[in-house]
């Protein structure tokens, strides 16, 4: 679904290598230390940094050059997923049409998405006037009303609290399937990954490795990997 | 060893030694107020609001308004060219944006009779004398300003939100509609109320461009007072600018502080948007309105310098007004920010204080002073005191903002850590606030030293015989149609100032070490 063709990015004295492919519906979480080059690679796939060389391609189509709006990708930011003077349904109806000018069928999609995420009694409300969590959640029903088969999430949950972080998850998780989306998300937490991935891609050094199976990066012997994990298996779940 | 139920003393002084800085603004202003009012009463109330004062006052707000919907016009659309974008040469254009802003009023009006003058480089096809200067020139001052303001407040976007509107497609006017209107929105009131301030209350631009047709309040003031002797008729006008500067002085609420934003888009790569081509041409229209005058003085400038003695005398006599009224202006200004950073709960009547000098024009406290001191006469000495207290009066809310934000990021910070220590006083503001500090406090005095430096009216205001300043040298200069001399005075007067303001501004950015 997801194919990067001896991409490297640089900028600023940053580089990035990539060469990856992520397969159809698959759910990967991109661990790495800090720095290491996590949210460049989502940027370079949503579109919003360049490619200094090497290609991008979904489905098999190059997108390389292609601006962010025209590419299959929906993105969920850490914070700032709205726009302040707006109220919760304008918000997730920017995702259909940016001049706000729907027809009954796409309000009805709007008040459904609202509704699969629990926030259609907040649909009046702004941003300021909302918790963390549901504001998060206008960006995941922004997401359902994209209809875009690619989900790109950056540490988008890491500002909440241990539980209302699990609920984010697992309704992510339930959209990941009912959708059948493809899902890339950054994150901080091993236990995301291994609760919730399929896969993982590991980035580190400058260089983003290919995806590989949940348990081979656990139980990896390789000393970046475990360098990065540290103790972390050792820690009671 | 801390007794028990007493707080740990910090650094301040006792507030009651503080609030002798207040106390000497308020009474200063209120010597220069009072004495009006007093005036008026003596009169019966019988103001003369006659069909002159009438006239003047239409003129004021006449011009003001059409300066004020010019450069907001402009500046718009061209904050908009350069907001959003990143290509080679944004850095140069901010930097000339932000010259007219510390160049003193005389010296552009100079650059602008050398460049549109009847016998300018352009010069000709309109009058630069009358409303049409005036205009000229408060653009020139006031487009940058709000151009740099309106750029800050675009700036402030969070990345994530335009990425947003890249992902969801925004058209431009989607983009206008839900990205950069919302950003600019709670600015543009508080910059058009600024500038509208400015314009209403310029005084050296009106006197040199103006004419009897063309006179605003503040200039009306200083030709009864000086020329016409008429005092009943400066003080009806003089209230009427307190009343209009006071409404527009709170109108546009923290007048003094800076838009608090951070410039986050310029960490992200440019965006796709094309550019309009409404402000590619509002962009190209301001560099025209900015950078001939300027290279008009530079040229003219270098043409006829000319080292005399009256220049080092007009140098010395600047330098020495400046210094002074820098010096009085922090040391009234570092008690007012010690005290809005101590005491929150009276931040709002000290700002106001600090505010004061803006507030009521200089045109205003100098009536106030004259009838004050009316039978003292004018001794060079006493010009000297009332130039550089009315200098450091109106420089007061600029440094004093200054140093309270500086201040509220130390201050506090260091209380408890000192108190731990057993640092206090003397000892402490040497060794922990006044490093912390020295910064603000040179970029402070910097500040209100260019401002001196430059300043034309306080001296034509409260000038006497032999008081002879940079500005008040070129102005006479002017007037004997001696401008070659003067031109070369100006570039003098405005590289001083530039290397002030340069030193300032490079004193308000974070050490690197």
């Amino acid at each position: 679904m997801i194919r990067i063709d001896k991409g490297f990015y640089s900028r600023d004295g940053f580089d990035l290598a990539m060469d990856l492919h992520v397969q159809r519906g698959s759910f990967c979480a991109v661990l790495g230390p800090s720095g290491s080059g996590k949210s460049t690679l989502l940027n370079v796939i949503a579109g919003f940094e360049p490619l200094a060389n090497g290609r991008i391609l979904f489905a098999g189509l190059d997108a390389t050059s292609a601006p962010p709006a025209a590419r299959p990708v929906t993105f969920v930011f850490q914070d700032h997923n709205s726009f302040a003077h707006l109220d919760a349904w304008s918000n997730v109806a920017l995702g259909i049409s940016p001049s706000l000018s729907l027809s009954e069928a796409q309000r009805n999609d709007v008040d459904e998405a609202l509704k699969a995420t629990g926030i259609f009694h907040l649909a009046k409300r702004k941003p300021g006037d909302m918790s963390g969590g549901e504001r998060q959640r206008i960006a995941i029903a922004r997401v359902l009303v994209r209809k875009r088969p690619i989900l790109l999430l950056d540490e988008a949950f890491a500002a909440l609290g241990p539980g209302l972080r699990r609920e984010m998850l697992a309704l992510v998780k339930e959209l990941h399937h009912t959708r059948g989306l493809t899902t890339l998300m950054v994150t901080h937490q091993p236990e995301d990954a291994r609760g919730l991935a399929d896969g993982i891609i590991f980035v580190d050094a400058g260089v983003v490795r290919s995806p590989m199976t949940v348990e081979r990066f656990f139980e990896s012997g390789d000393r970046r990997i475990r360098a990065y994990l540290g103790d972390w298996q050792a820690l009671p779940t | 060893m801390v007794e028990r139920g007493k707080r740990v003393k910090t650094a301040t002084p006792s507030s009651r030694v503080l609030l002798a800085a207040p106390a000497l603004v308020i009474t200063a202003v209120a010597a220069g107020f009072l004495p009006l009012l007093h005036f008026a009463a003596s009169q019966g109330g019988a103001f003369a609001l006659d069909a002159y004062v009438w006239r003047v006052l239409g003129f004021t707000l006449l011009q003001a308004t059409l300066s004020t919907v010019i450069s907001i016009a402009l500046a718009l659309p061209a904050a908009r060219a350069l907001a959003f974008r990143n290509f080679p040469g944004r850095p140069l254009l901010m930097a000339l944006f932000a010259v007219p802003q510390a160049l003193p009023a005389i010296v552009v009006v100079l650059a602008l009779v050398e460049l549109y003058g009847q016998a300018g480089w352009v010069g000709g096809w309109f009058s630069v004398y009358g409303l049409g200067g005036i205009l000229l020139a408060h653009v020139f001052f006031n487009l940058p300003l709000a151009l740099r303001f309106f750029v800050e407040a675009l700036e402030s976007v969070q990345p994530e939100n335009l990425r947003l509107a890249e992902q969801c497609g925004f058209s431009s006017s989607a983009h206008w509609q839900h990205v950069e209107w919302p950003a600019l929105r709670p600015v543009l009131p508080r910059v058009a109320s600024l500038i509208f301030l400015l314009c209403a209350a310029s005084f050296v631009v009106v006197l040199t461009l103006g004419g009897p047709s063309a006179t605003t309040l503040e200039v009306a003031i200083y030709q009864s007072l000086r020329m016409d002797f008429d005092v009943s008729r400066a003080v009806t006008m003089a209230l009427l600018q307190v009343a209009l500067c006071a409404a527009l002085a709170l109108a546009a609420g923290q007048l003094a502080a800076p838009v608090a934003t951070a410039p986050l888009l310029r960490s992200m790569t440019g965006t796709a948007r094309p550019q309009s081509l409404m402000g590619v041409s509002a962009l190209v229209l301001v560099i025209a309105l900015v950078l001939p005058p300027l290279v008009a003085l530079l040229l003219s400038g270098i043409t006829n310098f000319n080292l005399r003695p009256a220049l080092f005398q007009a140098l010395g006599m600047s330098l020495l007004l400046a210094t002074g009224s820098a010096a009085l202006c922090v040391l009234l200004s570092w008690p007012l920010a010690v005290l809005q950073v101590r005491k929150p709960s009276w931040r709002g009547a000290l700002s106001a204080t600090s505010l004061l000098g803006l507030m009521l024009p200089p045109a205003v406290m100098a009536t106030g002073w004259f009838i004050l001191l009316r039978g003292a006469g004018g001794s060079l000495t006493s010009s000297i005191a009332l130039i550089s207290a009315l200098n450091a009066l109106m420089a007061l809310p600029f440094s004093t903002t200054l140093l309270a934000s500086a201040m509220a990021q130390t201050i506090p910070h260091h209380d408890r850590l000192c108190a731990q220590l057993g640092l206090s006083g003397w000892r402490r503001l040497r060794r922990i606030d006044g490093p912390a500090l020295a910064r603000p406090l040179a970029q402070a005095y910097l500040m209100a030293f260019v401002l001196s430096f430059g300043d034309l009216t306080a001296v034509m205001l409260l000038g006497s015989q032999g008081l002879v300043t940079l500005p008040s040298l070129i102005a006479s200069e002017m007037g004997q149609f001696r401008s070659a001399n003067a031109q070369g005075t100006a570039l003098l007067l405005a590289a001083l100032c530039l290397a002030g303001s340069l030193l300032a501004n490079h004193l308000s950015r974070p050490e690197s070490r």
